[in-house]
C-alpha cells in the first residue's frame, strides 16, 4: 500500500522522480539508485557524519533521514560541491595534508563547506564546534580544522 | 530497516488517526527513531511523519508571559532563538549539547520530551523553567506539567493517538537567573552522565531539573539557604537515585551532582546578578 512511494527530490541541482521502499533511507538512495557514492554509510546511527549531506541550507545525517521524508527537497552531496573542479575548501584540504585514509573527508567537506556558507571566516572553535559530528579515526583533525581556516583566509599561517 | 508503512498527515486529526493503529509510531527529527528502528529495539507497522501536520508548527512565539515552542522546533532553532537566549539561557546552552551539528538540524525538542530518556538534554532546563506541554489527540487538547509528563524509562503520559504540539515556558516575572551543567566522557555526541539546569528567583527560591541520574527527568526544589550546606544539598538530593552503567558508576554521579549543584547555583546567582 504506502510501503514504496514515488518522490521528487533535487540532489546537486538535478530533479529526480524515484520510486523508493518507505524504510530506504536519503543515503542509501542517494548511493545506491543515483549511484553517487562519496557519501559513506559508516556508523549509521548519526555519530559519524560520514553521511553527511546539505538539505536545504543545513548539514545533516542522511542515514537518519528516510528518503521519503526528503520528498520535495534539496539535496547537496559532496559530488555537488565542486562539480566544475575542486572548491577552494577541497583545495585547502589538498595542501593542508588534511587527507590521510580519506573515509571521512566527503562528510568533514561537506560540514565544513556548510559552515562557510554561514560563517565566512570562523574561529578554531567555531570550526572544531561544526565538525564534532564528523569522525577522523586517523585522527586527522588538527590538519582538517587548519584545512577549513585556510580556506576562509588563505593568507594564513601554513600547518 | 524493518518494513513499514510511512504516511505525511497534513492535519491533527488525521496523524492521531494514524497513530492510533496497533505499533503505529510518530515521528519527528527521526534522529532517535530511526536508529531504534535500525537497531530492532522497535518494529513498527506504520511510521507516522508529523512534519507535515498544519497544526504543529515550527516556530517559537512570545505570547505574553509564556514563549510557545512549537512541536516542529528543532534544536538549532532554540539555539539561535533571541527569545530563548535572552529569557531562558539555560534551555539554549542545554539544545546546545544534543548530539552534533548535523543531529541538532533534525532532532526536535519535542521529540527530545516524547522519547522520555532519562538523560534527555532539554528536560532538565525545562523542568527548572516549569514549563507544560500541549498534548492533542486530533479533537481535544490538555496541557500537563512537564514536571508529570515522563512516567519512566521510554515511557510517557502520551496515550495512544496523541502528539505534543507545543511546549510552553513561563517566562519569570521577578528577576532571576539560571544555568545548565553537563557531566559526559567527551564533548560531542555524547549522552549525558549527569546533567541539571537551576533557576533562581529573588527570593532565594531554586527549582533545578535533573538528568540521568533517576529513572525519569526529575524536578527538585530548594532554596539558596538550603543549598549553603552540605547537609542541605544531601537532604536536596535524595530524590536521586543514580545507577551504574556504562557512562558512570553510581558514587561517581552522586559525587557530581553534588559539585555541580553548588557550581550550577552559583552561576545561575551570578546571571540573575548581572541581569539586575
Amino acid at each position: 500500500m504506502t510501503r514504496e512511494q514515488t518522490i521528487t527530490v533535487t540532489v546537486n541541482a538535478v530533479r529526480h522522480a524515484i520510486t523508493v521502499p518507505t524504510s530506504m533511507t536519503l543515503l542509501e538512495m542517494v548511493r545506491s539508485r543515483l549511484g553517487l557514492t562519496g557519501s559513506k554509510e559508516c556508523c549509521s546511527v548519526g555519530e559519524c557524519g560520514a553521511c553527511t549531506m546539505i538539505l536545504g541550507d543545513e548539514p545533516v545525517n542522511s542515514c537518519l533521514i528516510l528518503a521519503v521524508e526528503a520528498d520535495g527537497t534539496s539535496v547537496i552531496t559532496i559530488e555537488g560541491i565542486g562539480a566544475a573542479g575542486m572548491s577552494p575548501l577541497q583545495k585547502s584540504f589538498v595542501e593542508a595534508g588534511a587527507v590521510q585514509c580519506g573515509f571521512c573527508i566527503p562528510g568533514m567537506v561537506v560540514a565544513a563547506t556548510a559552515l562557510l556558507e554561514r560563517v565566512a571566516d570562523p574561529t578554531l572553535d567555531e570550526v572544531q564546534e561544526a565538525l564534532s559530528g564528523n569522525l577522523c579515526r586517523c585522527g586527522g583533525y588538527s590538519r582538517i580544522c587548519s584545512a577549513v581556516q585556510r580556506a576562509a583566509t588563505p593568507e594564513a599561517t601554513d600547518v | 530497516m524493518s518494513i513499514f508503512d510511512y504516511e505525511r498527515p497534513g492535519t491533527l486529526a488525521e496523524a492521531s488517526e494514524a497513530l492510533r493503529r496497533d505499533d503505529a509510531v510518530a515521528l519527528a527529527g527521526g534522529t532517535d527513531l530511526l536508529v531504534a528502528i535500525r537497531h530492532r529495539a522497535i518494529s513498527p507497522l506504520a511510521v507516522v511523519d508529523l512534519k507535515s501536520v498544519a497544526e504543529i508548527d515550527d516556530d517559537i512565539i512570545r505570547d505574553g508571559d509564556r514563549l510557545t515552542i512549537g512541536g516542529g522546533v528543532v534544536m538549532s532553532r532554540l539555539v539561535h532563538d533571541e527569545h530563548v537566549n535572552r529569557c531562558f539561557p539555560a534551555l539554549a546552552a542545554a539544545a546546545s549539547v544534543v548530539g552534533s551539528v548535523q543531529v541538532r538540524n533534525r532532532a526536535t525538542l519535542a521529540g527530545n520530551l516524547c522519547n522520555a530518556s532519562p538523560a534527555a538534554d532539554t528536560a532538565p532546563p525545562l523542568l527548572a523553567f516549569a514549563s507544560s506541554v500541549t498534548i492533542s489527540d486530533g479533537d481535544a487538547s490538555r496541557t500537563v506539567p512537564v514536571a508529570a509528563f515522563f512516567l519512566g524509562p521510554g515511557v510517557t503520559v502520551l496515550e495512544r493517538g496523541e502528539v505534543v504540539q507545543s511546549i510552553e515556558v513561563p517566562i519569570p516575572r521577578s528577576n532571576s537567573g539560571s544555568a545548565f551543567a553537563r557531566v559526559t566522557r567527551r564533548r560531542g555526541v555524547d549522552l549525558a552522565t549527569v546533567s541539571l539546569a537551576c533557576v533562581v528567583d529573588a527570593s532565594g527560591h531554586v527549582r533545578f531539573g535533573l538528568g540521568a541520574v533517576g529513572p525519569t527527568p526529575l524536578v527538585a526544589e530548594s532554596t539558596v539557604d538550603e543549598l549553603a550546606s552540605d547537609d542541605g544539598i544531601d537532604r536536596f538530593l535524595a530524590v536521586t537515585s543514580p545507577i551504574t552503567d556504562v557512562r558512570a558508576g553510581a558514587d561517581y554521579r552522586r559525587a557530581m551532582l553534588r559539585v555541580h549543584t553548588r557550581r550550577a547555583l552559583q552561576a545561575a546567582l551570578g546571571e540573575m546578578e548581572t541581569a539586575s
